[in-house]
């Protein structure tokens, strides 16, 4: 397959970024500054990203769409107001989780933001369950970026007056440039923010816009830290088919009216789960000193029995400690339970830790 | 210092008497980044040329640090474990990895001179 590139390639080439390739695009891993500096200025100030690899999945139709949806996703599709948000996934029969996902309900149905490396399956199963009279499509011709940190409310409203109105997790159309936007006050850093879809036609100036206002481009390596630090998780490492909502510790983002009546893929399992408890649980992990436990690193108990794998680590530009997420055997989730990390052959001690490690700021 | 030689590992290594000091160099600490992480070997140790002798971690993945000269650890650096974002800032000066007594000249007169390097950077630049 070729690799693709996002409306913005050559102005993230511009500012200086170092390309990995992502799930098939050719992706900003860093810019000049660095994946720190990136990070902090995230936190202190504003940064964009360009997310438009993701996917962004439109449908329409009438009540039996909300009805199809839910046999997949196990939000309340049905409860949930126009221009409002939800974290969610979509699960297979087994309870698995097959993609995580922010659904938003639209005026004529939803639109649902995918991971670029899951949304060709994630159509295809979510498709399983449609019916000839509801409509969908993938966009081809829009872009997404993403727009984090504390300052990103004020220097958005003066471009696109009425953004500050947004509370977390809803959104709205907007008029920028004789364009129709959609914005949604999101994002996946722990920051209060924005994610603007917007024409690949128009991105571009709207990012001069932000350059102009010293937001700094952040790339792929400083996403992963501040989400790693906000607590949240990265699809194909936290989360895979294989582990389920209970697991992933994620059983709040499952509705309770949903927990209760079911009706949607891997009800049962995730019932009997939630009434007996699942065998390993997602929980953070904070490294003794400076060692970074990185994925795939194993946990041992403090006599040295395996009980689990890091499944996401690095260093934690904020917290400015080493910081982990990982699974263990539920008797160890406790927050403070001490353990062992091995790392190079050799043992370090850690600890369970709450999460997130970085205190979130969401504008409710 | 006498003279400063290069590994194609992206080592440096200076010579003082039979003492030899190593780090890493200035291109090494672009590629990787921001280094957030280091251990050093602790004296006594002995490594072989080309041997694994240190680690680095920058946000973005962990390296081995290899000895470009045989002979034994008299010294690690402590303070690059203790604050590693100085390696970024003075690598090739006092954010050296570990100080070791060699065993044969000759390892050393073998690896690059300054210009020798720089033109391996540019023929290699990943």
């Amino acid at each position: 397959m070729e690799v693709q590139k996002t409306a913005l390639y050559n102005i993230h080439k511009n500012l200086g970024a170092k390309f990995v390739p992502f799930a098939g695009y050719e992706m900003p891993i860093q810019y000049k500054d660095g994946i720190v500096k990136e990070h902090i200025s995230t936190r202190t100030y504003a940064g964009f990203f360009d997310v438009s690899h993701m996917g962004q999945f439109f449908l329409e139709g009438d009540e039996t769409l909300t009805e199809a949806l839910e046999k997949i996703i196990p939000a309340d599709l049905k409860s949930l107001k126009i221009n409002h948000s939800k974290y969610s996934f979509l699960l297979n029969n087994d309870g698995g989780i097959i993609d995580d996902l922010i659904v938003t309900k639209t005026e004529k149905g939803f639109c649902i933001i995918l991971n670029a490396a899951c949304k060709e399956n994630d159509i295809k199963q979510i498709s399983k369950f449609l019916k000839n009279n509801h409509k969908h499509l993938l966009s081809n011709d829009l872009s997404l970026i993403a727009l984090q940190g504390p300052k990103s409310v004020e220097i958005l409203e003066k471009l696109i007056p009425g953004v500050s109105n947004l509370k977390f997790m809803t959104g709205n159309n907007f008029n920028y440039d004789n364009e129709n936007l959609y914005v949604t006050r999101s994002g996946y850093t722990g920051e209060d923010g924005f994610e603007i879809s917007i024409s690949d036609k128009k991105v571009e100036k709207l990012i001069n816009f932000l350059i102009s206002n010293e937001v700094k481009p952040i790339g792929l390596g400083a996403r992963d830290t501040l989400r790693l630090e906000a607590g949240l998780c990265l699809y194909g490492h936290d989360l895979n088919e294989k582990i389920n909502p209970i697991e992933a510790n994620l059983k709040w983002a499952i509705a309770k009216k949903r927990k209760d009546v079911g009706g949607f893929n891997g009800w049962e399992k995730i019932k009997n789960l939630l009434t007996n408890g699942s065998e390993k649980i997602r929980v953070g992990i904070k490294p003794e000193g400076k060692v970074i436990a990185r994925e795939n690193t194993k946990i041992f108990s403090l006599d040295d029995n395996e009980i689990g794998l890091v499944t996401s680590g690095t260093f934690g530009p904020s917290v400015n400690a080493p910081v982990a997420m990982g699974y263990v055997k539920s008797n160890f989730a406790k927050i403070g339970t001490l353990i062992k990390l091995e790392v190079r052959g050799k043992k370090y001690g850690g600890k369970v830790s709450g999460l997130p490690f970085y205190k979130k700021s969401y504008v409710k | 210092m006498s003279e400063k030689k290069f590994s194609k590992k992206h080592e440096w290594v200076s010579l003082d008497g039979d003492v030899a000091t190593v780090g890493i160099t200035k291109h090494a600490t672009e590629l990787l980044g921001d280094i957030v992480f280091a251990e050093v070997p602790d004296a006594g140790k002995s490594v072989e040329k080309e041997g694994q002798a240190a680690v680095v971690e920058s946000t973005k993945a962990a390296s081995d640090v290899y000895s470009p000269i045989s002979g034994e650890i008299t010294e690690g650096n402590k303070n690059i474990v203790d604050d590693p974002s100085s390696i970024n800032k003075d690598p090739e000066g006092a954010s050296w990895f570990f100080k070791l007594k060699i065993k044969n000249k000759g390892e050393f007169d073998s690896l690059m001179s300054k210009e020798e390097y720089d033109k391996f950077c540019k023929d290699n630049p990943n």
